[in-house]
């Protein structure tokens, strides 16, 4: 077995019985990233100096018995979260020389757990997108098909682990930004509980749904990377002060009697692929197998998710984004001699359409006269949203559903169509609106190959439930061993 | 249409941008389209319903008024694309 197809795990216990070391793990890796990344077009920035400097630090670690279960192992890190010394883009123009004066959180304890930090991926600009076709640097293809959008906004995230490319990966997820990309690439991926993980040096989207999380080779490895990254953050305000469970001890308990409900509205959801539907339906077959009891619950709010995000979301980014203003960092048109000129200008080259829509969009909904009829109308159905779930988890303990409506579509398929787009963000907008957590786990191939991930929900705080089900998932199928053919 | 280019040009000026006619027409139909869609919340009830902008359960979130380690200056200015003296520096504010 090749090196960088090793999972953190794997990794682990050749470093651990030091079989191999962090350098030739992490070189193996880089050499993976300067023969495919070509045609996958992943990283905005490979790190490969510093990323060896931190490989020959965690071997000294390791040879005086100091090792942790990340400790040299090579991990990737979306472009939106602040690495110290490590340019951080956005994708975006408007940042595309920023570099971090502080690592974000996240970051911190990752090093701290001896990671080594291999570079930065691709994305939507500001995380704004569905595909990763808004990124204001370069195009990421979907490792299973090139001519295919390997989802978003954390694409270069997903594509990046499916193509072995890093261990595991950082990603943020707002409306799905995990876990449709996972779900594109055949990977796993986590959406944290809200107030789980620390944002601090998280670039803001909407504040009130940003998360960060993980997107790993199995849900093993994911399991190790949330709880690296999980935990109390006195500098994030709204992280929540709460012991983390260790996520790893859950994997392996059965999942006898496990209520796992099953949204009645999701099968109607417009656009379903029927593929995608009778993938999730045997996924349920599996559940059930494995001692799994299924009970129907409502949803009935669900059609109003993406609408409701759809004010929620760019409301919040446009009071976000009014920091960029070519004052504190970034770019600045130098050629505006009058400081509002300036701003509009900087502001208008530097942001590409996605952005500036949104930004358009956000600020008229908060607008005078505007703000009762789409901003507080979301915030009520938003309420509504969450008692939905709050009923539904009454009685189960795990809600299955699609991650999205179809396999990856086509580069280009939906880029002029904004709406078209938002709609792809169905089934995962709602656990953003809630604040609860939500998994993509492969599940299937379509007919033509491309992967198909299920989606599991649970309460707030408990992703060791989700941990649970779908390690039982994954072991009882073999998806997750499929290799793109790069 | 519920949003005209008008409104268009004014919230662009609100948000600092500054576009073109071809941005601008593009711009007032696809917006026009997602608020249309968006209007689909005024079908939903919420008399009485409590508007959420949180949805977990924090409420206020306190420290002890104590200085803190910062990054220093010289690192907060390192990005900054014109500085003097220790300061940012901005074009002409007034006249």
């Amino acid at each position: 077995m090749k090196l960088y197809e090793l999972t953190i795990y794997e990794a682990h216990g050749l470093l651990n019985r030091k079989e191999i070391s962090s350098q030739e793990l992490t070189r193996a890796v880089l050499d993976r990233i300067a023969a495919v990344d070509d045609k996958i077009g992943a990283f905005i920035t490979v790190a490969g100096e510093s990323a060896i400097k931190e490989a020959k630090l965690a071997d000294k670690a390791i040879a005086k018995g100091d090792i942790s279960v990340l400790t040299g192992i090579p991990i990737a890190v979306k472009d939106l979260i602040c690495t110290k010394g490590i340019r951080t883009t956005c994708a975006s123009k408007i940042l595309d020389n920023f570099i971090p004066p502080y690592d974000a959180t996240v970051i911190s304890r990752l090093k701290k757990a001896g990671a080594v930090i291999l570079g930065k991926l691709n994305m939507d600009e500001f995380a704004m997108g569905s595909s990763t076709e808004n990124s204001g640097i370069k195009l990421t293809h979907n490792p299973w098909d090139l001519t295919r959008i390997p989802g978003g906004s954390s694409g270069g995230s997903a594509a990046a682990v499916a193509a072995d490319m890093c261990l595991g990966a950082l990603g943020s997820d707002t409306g799905g930004s995990i876990r449709q990309p996972a779900s594109h690439c055949g990977v796993v991926g986590l959406k944290p509980t809200y107030g789980r993980v620390s944002r601090f040096g998280l670039v803001a989207f909407a504040s009130s749904l940003d998360q960060i999380g993980p997107l790993a080779k199995d849900v093993t490895d994911c399991a190790i990377l949330a709880g690296a990254v999980s935990g109390y953050d006195p500098s994030d305000s709204t992280s929540v002060p709460m012991d983390v469970p260790d996520y790893s001890s859950f994997l392996t308990e059965g999942i006898e009697g496990v209520k796992i409900g099953i949204p009645k509205e999701y099968d109607s959801a417009q656009g379903l692929d029927p593929e995608v539907s009778s993938a999730v339906m045997n996924a349920r077959k599996v559940m059930e197998k494995l001692g799994g009891k299924c009970v129907e619950v409502s949803l009935p709010n669900t059609g109003y998710a993406v609408p409701a995000y759809y004010v929620i979301a760019p409301s919040e980014a446009s009071s976000n984004l009014a920091r960029f203003d070519g004052v504190k960092y970034g770019f600045r048109d130098k050629e505006r001699k009058n400081l509002m000129d300036m701003y509009r200008s900087t502001r208008s080259k530097g942001f590409g359409s996605e952005v500036k829509r949104r930004i358009i969009i956000g600020t008229y909904c908060l607008s005078a006269g505007y703000y009762d009829a789409y901003y507080k109308k979301a915030s009520q159905v938003r309420t509504l949203i969450i008692e939905d779930f709050k009923k539904a988890f009454e009685i189960c303990d795990v809600i299955l559903s699609p991650v999205a409506p179809t396999p990856a579509f086509k580069i280009g398929e939906k880029a002029d169509d904004p709406l078209t787009m938002y709609l792809s963000d169905i089934f995962t907008l709602s656990a953003n609106l809630a604040g609860i957590p939500g998994m993509s786990v492969p599940c299937g191939f379509s007919s033509g190959g491309l992967p198909i991930g299920l989606q599991m929900m649970g309460k707030h705080f408990s992703e060791e439930v989700l941990f649970k089900a779908a390690y039982n998932f994954e072991q009882a199928t073999d998806f997750h061993k499929r290799k793109p053919g790069i | 249409m519920k949003i005209t280019k008008d409104d268009i040009i004014h919230v662009a000026n609100l948000a600092r941008l500054e576009m073109d006619e071809d941005s601008i027409q593009k711009f007032a139909v696809q917006i026009d389209d997602i608020l249309r869609y968006v209007e689909t919340l005024n079908n939903v009830n919420t008399e009485c319903v409590q508007p959420t902008s949180h949805a977990i359960f924090l409420t206020n979130a306190f420290r002890n008024d104590e200085e803190r380690q910062d990054f220093g200056r010289d690192a907060l200015l390192e990005n900054a694309p014109e500085k003097e003296n220790g300061n940012f520096m901005v074009p002409k504010v007034v006249g």
